[in-house]
């Protein structure tokens, strides 16, 4: 049988996890020597699909044909040797292995390591040369930067001579100049005559990087389009299935006194690198302020330290008492007693504890408060429940029993039990980030609202997200940060995307690089 | 994989694992060419068909629920205590110090006073290790484990060098004085009408009962239970929820050593009355089992200490009447440890697969 | 102490450290591919018991030493489907394991020899026999060097040598061969031998079967070199001084010599509290020398003399996710 034209073809794939069908009958057709995006919200079946292409699970029903030979995939082995190669979202590298390890992990070329190694590195710096893929083969891969780490995996998969090369969210935790050098390399590998399959959930790089696109939702694959002949808008309906407003409806802020005062707030990590260098904001009553940058700039440092979750230097002060940044008083029990509530930007790691049921996750944080106790030594589970009835009625949780256990609640539902927990607290300051992160389109909405209505009541806020529209359309000012500082202040009502992009790339207004 | 209904995870997986580990065991049984019908009988017959086998099967049961309780409380804090036997044997150096060393005037001012002092001990020896894993991350399993050891040797010493009486061969101290002398079960009104033979089983099984009730209460009813179960679910979320992890870590170890520690004052204080030198025989290990056994909760832990109140007595049985070795207590124990602890997979796999095999009938009919 | 009973104090040593560092050294290819296993005791006696059992049978130590291995790899075996197939909780299997081994042996050795729980006594061809190097005699002329040759160094029974021989091929294994490179891959990091399409399983069972021989290898040399036979719960607590070792070394295996040396040390001293009294002058408690490799692990643990990091995926199961 000739070699057909596609590098990928997929017919009906299907595969379901219990009740949930996750993909349902899939078809798709990949060019080689292109460039193909796969783009979806989360949840829409993407991630299955690529692992049943790498050989993680089986296809309940259809075919897979590579380079139009039917192929079957049952292991990642078999993946490999059908000439693909995957670079995941999170990266599968073994830390305290050098680089040249981790690329010959699996691919060696007998008993022995020697031989393997020095025929690696060989390969690897012409590898280098030929793709702007350079990396110190030597260096252990702990401590590379993740951009040097994601090069270390494609290494990997062109090591292995994959001729088809698929990426998971690749550009989640780079920045984007780093993000437009991965794309270089992609274009150079697509010259090559490697087929690239992108897999995301940012509209930008699909215009910016593929040729053709699929969009996928709630599982299926809603449709195939010519990138060039496509927009933005056109494919945001087509992965939500509506029109989508990205707008949101607000009155113009009319913002009191100062809440929060930040000055030179520092943050070192375990390993006493500095992650926040030096932060200085303020925030008044009644006033939302976005923080937008690239996953990984300081964000959740900045959110963990005013939340009491890590110890940092600096001053701040909440209505003009002064907050303990570390020993006594530094501490989320402290924080909530000051006046802050916390919606975390993890709420699988810190807002919940997903075999706790619904009412007891209402307590999280707030177990010591006086309405929750019967007297001095027993907490009083009773009124807890009938608080959380409420609770989940008037943020409209569904379901709205509060003894399931919060792993058996959607993502949007267990957000809102976290956001209906953290709003209710009638704090002075609120800390948000993420509040939409893996959440449904209407969970979206409303949540947003919220957080408007929160904003008009007075409330001061400090909202975080990666999501540039959001920062945008929710935000009274909007601070960028890159690289643990405040790159600069922006009015959303001035400000473009494009401004906003150079600032999260560390480009200050006059160019130069900070 | 599929969920199994709630009834099934409480009750049916753990039925359903002692009776994989049962069968190994007559198996084992039949293969050392004995009868494993006529061991079972032996069994029940020595340790619940009368009120003096009762008597032994409650005393072994009173130290397991006490040493169950105590890992069953770190548990909730995802700290495996795997010291109980160490953290016991120092419980029994605080119940002799307390019985040797104060003239107490009643059984009963007695009690109390040895109760503190074994929970001081065992809080004590389970301490070191719980600031070693708050404070500096070493792995509570390991440290625990030497513990065990550390304890054993200083026991050891202790008992030869300073509290063994002066022309006395065995490494044990003096026999305690009689006003501490705790009242058996045969001792006590109404109940020594059913208990007529002198029993180890004594008042201490009535603390041990009344500990599983404050565990329960600790640990679903007060704030500090609910930061124990919220830290030991994430410790992630602990910190985001101003948890404060060294606290958490510190206070159920203490109150598991503690537990631990006064499993001495049933055998140390209620039965031996001096103090040996391995006092704690194992029961800090059956804690793990009776633990798992019982789903971690304080009913199913008294429950499970029943059942290996039973094996215990039941296997000193087997020794005396039968060719089977006393030993074959311990291979019990080790199964059940193996199919409630380490195979619960399995089972469960197993009774998902079962019940798959019902759910299109029932659909069908539906 | 004089110099002749010093060297005999470097002999019972390395008598003493041989079943130490072979399982110490069992205990690192499960470690290391991330298998905790704190079962090196019972499979100790385990094979200590199926060898003293195969020995007396036959009449040779070689039955009783493919005995011992088996008997150690049934058990090596459980704990692999237990952790690995089934993914339970390894330090809860470890302990299951540890109970069986110590009521299985006793009943096993009871029903078949009526003794007591024993092993009869062996001897002979049933044991491993002490092995002279070449020149041992001559070169006690040489003063100093040739008593410690003859001494020492020479006159160990087999599974002495092998355990230093076993402790170079661990090195050699561990980093310069593949499956070293992905054994330690496997124990720090399963997901990227997965992706890279190697079997996590596999390699798994092979580091837990490993683990199986050479804690064979230690009981069948409790029983049948260092004694006569194997007697009820003969390995005392062994497997966990090896285990304590194993953190010592920080999970390497030349630093597991001799850290297994060092122990072994301690126990050659604990038999000899005379020696210990002439030495420092003062009596030490006997309790107190078989409390120091504890004592010591707990120290390193605690991060006082050096930090132990254990293998980043250890006693994790592996489930696969995207």
């Amino acid at each position: 049988m000739e070699n057909g034209a596609y590098a990928i073809e997929l017919k009906g794939i299907s595969k379901a996890f219990g009740p949930v069908q996750a993909n349902r009958d899939i078809n798709i057709a990949v060019p080689r020597g292109t460039i193909h995006g796969i783009i979806g919200e989360n949840g829409a079946g993407k991630s299955t699909l690529m692992s049943i292409l790498y050989g993680f699970y089986r296809a309940d029903a259809g075919q897979i044909l590579i380079n139009g030979k039917p192929t079957a995939i049952p292991d990642s082995q078999s993946a490999i040797r059908a000439g693909i190669g995957m670079v995941f979202q999170h990266f599968k590298l073994v830390q305290n292995f050098t680089v040249l390890e981790n690329v010959i992990l699996g691919a060696e070329d007998g008993p022995m390591l020697n031989s393997s190694l020095a025929k690696a590195r060989k390969t690897l710096a012409e590898l280098s040369q030929e793709y702007e893929l350079d990396v110190d083969p030597d260096a252990l891969v702990e401590d590379l930067s993740v951009g040097h780490q994601q090069r270390v995996e494609i290494l990997k998969a062109l090591y292995r001579q994959a001729d088809i090369l698929i990426l998971d969210e690749p550009t989640g935790v780079l920045t984007p100049a780093e993000a437009d050098h991965l794309f270089r390399i992609l274009k150079g590998l697509k010259a090559q005559g490697k087929t690239i399959i992108l897999i995301t959930h940012k509209l930008r790089e699909i215009m910016e990087a593929t040729d053709n696109v699929s969009v996928m939702r709630r599982g299926t694959m809603v449709d195939t389009v010519r990138t060039a002949e496509t927009s933005p808008e056109q494919l945001a309906e087509l992965m939500v299935g509506r029109k989508v407003l990205l707008e949101v409806e607000k009155a113009p802020a009319s913002p009191g006194a100062v809440v929060l005062s930040v000055q030179d707030l520092r943050v070192k990590d375990e390993h006493g690198v500095e992650r926040l260098k030096g932060v200085s904001f303020e925030i008044r009553a009644g006033e939302i302020l976005g923080i937008a940058g690239v996953a990984g700039n300081g964000q959740s440092e900045l959110m963990e330290a005013l939340g009491g979750m890590i110890r940092a230097t600096g001053a701040v002060t909440l209505k003009g008492q002064p907050l303990p940044l570390s020993g006594k008083g530094a501490d989320g029990q402290s924080r909530r007693r000051a006046g802050i509530a916390h919606v975390p930007e993890d709420r699988h790691h810190h807002g919940l504890i997903l075999d706790f049921t619904a009412w007891e996750n209402m307590a999280f944080g707030y177990f010591n408060e006086p309405e929750y106790q019967k007297n001095r030594l027993l907490m009083d589970n009773a009124a807890i429940r009938a608080d959380t009835a409420k609770k989940m009625e008037t943020f409209d949780v569904r379901p709205p029993i509060p003894g399931l256990q919060a792993k058996s609640f959607s993502g949007g539902n267990q957000q809102k039990i976290v956001v209906a927990r953290e709003f209710e607290q009638d704090p002075d300051l609120l800390l948000v980030g993420q509040p939409t992160r893996g959440v449904d389109i209407g969970a979206i909405e409303f949540i947003h609202k919220q957080l408007i209505a929160l904003r008009d009541a007075g409330k001061a806020v400090l909202l975080v997200s990666v999501e540039l529209d959001e920062i945008m359309s929710l935000s009274d000012r909007i601070a960028v940060m890159f690289d643990g500082k405040i790159m600069g202040f922006r009015d959303p009502d001035t400000t473009d995307e494009r401004e906003l992009g150079l600032l999260m790339a560390g480009i200050t207004g006059k160019g130069e690089a900070a | 994989m599929d969920r199994l209904p709630r009834w099934a995870d409480v009750a049916l997986v753990p039925l359903v694992s002692l009776i994989l580990a049962f069968a190994i065991a007559a198996l084992v049984i039949l293969a050392i060419g004995q009868d494993p019908w006529e061991a079972i009988t032996v069994m029940v017959q020595g340790s619940v068909m009368n009120a003096y086998g009762w008597g032994y099967t409650l005393y072994y049961a009173t130290s397991f629920m006490f040493t169950g309780l105590a890992v069953c409380v770190a548990f909730h804090a995802s700290m495996f205590n795997i010291g109980g036997e160490g953290q016991a044997l120092l419980g029994g150096l605080g119940v002799a110090l307390a019985c040797l060393f104060v003239p107490w005037p009643h059984w009963s001012l007695a009690l109390i006073g040895a109760t503190a002092s074994a929970a001081a001990f065992g809080a004590v020896w389970a301490a070191i290790p719980a600031w070693l894993q708050a404070k500096r991350g070493s792995h509570i399993v390991i440290t625990t484990i030497m513990f065990n050891y550390i304890a054993a040797s200083l026991l050891q010493y202790l008992l030869v060098n300073t509290l063994k009486p002066v022309g006395q061969a065995d490494p044990a101290s003096a026999n305690f004085p009689p006003a501490t002398h705790l009242p058996a079960l045969n001792d006590i009104p109404l109940l020594n009408l059913v208990f007529t033979k002198a029993v180890p089983a004594n008042v201490t099984l009535f603390i041990a009962l009344a500990m599983a009730v404050l565990v329960w209460v600790l640990l679903w009813h007060t704030r500090l239970g609910y930061q124990i179960r919220a830290f030991g679910k994430s410790e992630a979320g602990a910190r985001y929820a101003g948890i404060n992890p060294t606290f958490v870590i510190m206070v159920v170890m203490l109150i598991s050593g503690g537990l631990a520690g006064m499993m001495a004052i049933n055998n140390v204080m209620g039965e031996a009355e001096r103090l040996l030198g391995n006092s704690a025989s194992g029961a800090g290990f059956i804690g793990i089992a009776v633990a798992l056994m019982g789903r971690n909760h304080p009913l199913g832990v008294v429950l499970a200490a029943l059942l290996f109140g039973f094996l215990f007595q039941g296997g000193a049985e087997l020794g005396l009447w039968t060719k089977i070795p006393i030993e074959m207590r311990i291979v019990v124990q080790g199964l059940v440890i193996l199919f409630t602890g380490a195979l619960d997979v399995m089972v469960r796999m197993l009774l998902v697969r079962i019940f798959a095999l019902f759910r299109p009938r029932t659909m069908e009919a539906a | 102490m004089d110099y002749a009973t010093f060297l005999q104090m470097l002999d019972s040593t390395l008598r003493l450290a041989t079943p130490l560092m072979l399982a110490c050294i069992a205990g690192l290819y499960s470690e290391r591919a991330g298998i905790f296993d704190i079962g090196l005791e019972g499979k100790m006696l385990a094979a200590a018991m199926c060898a003293g059992a195969a020995a007396a049978l036959s009449g040779s130590v070689w039955w009783g030493l493919l005995a011992g291995i088996g008997g150690s790899l049934v058990f090596a075996a459980i704990h692999g489907v237990t952790s690995i197939t089934f993914r339970g909780n390894q330090l809860i299997s470890g302990v299951a394991l540890n109970f069986l081994a110590s009521g299985l042996t006793v009943l096993v050795a009871q029903s078949m020899f009526g003794q007591g729980g024993r092993t009869p006594p062996l001897n002979g061809p049933a044991r491993f026999q002490p092995i002279a190097l070449p020149f041992a005699e001559e070169a006690r002329a040489i003063p100093v060097i040739g008593p410690f040759y003859d001494e020492v160094i020479s006159g160990h029974p087999l599974p002495v040598y092998a355990a230093f021989a076993v402790v170079a091929l661990t090195w050699w294994v561990l980093y310069r061969t593949r499956f070293g490179l992905r054994l330690r891959a496997v124990g720090e990091n399963p997901a990227a031998v997965d992706t890279a399409g190697v079997s996590v399983v596999g390699l798994r069972y092979a580091a837990v079967m490993v683990t199986g021989v050479l804690c064979g290898l230690a009981g069948a040399y409790m029983a049948t070199a260092l004694q006569a036979g194997f007697g009820k719960e003969m390995t005392a607590g062994r497997g966990y001084i090896a285990l304590a070792a194993l953190i010592f070394a920080k999970w390497r295996p030349v630093a597991a010599m001799w850290a297994c040396l060092l122990f072994g040390f301690f126990q050659a001293l604990a038999n000899r509290p005379d020696v210990v009294e002439a030495v420092v002058q003062v009596k030490v408690p006997v309790p107190f020398l078989t409390a120091l490799p504890y004592v010591l692990t707990v120290l390193v643990l605690a991060g006082f003399v050096g930090k132990a990091i254990p293998p980043r995926a250890g006693g994790e199961p592996y489930v696969k996710e995207r």
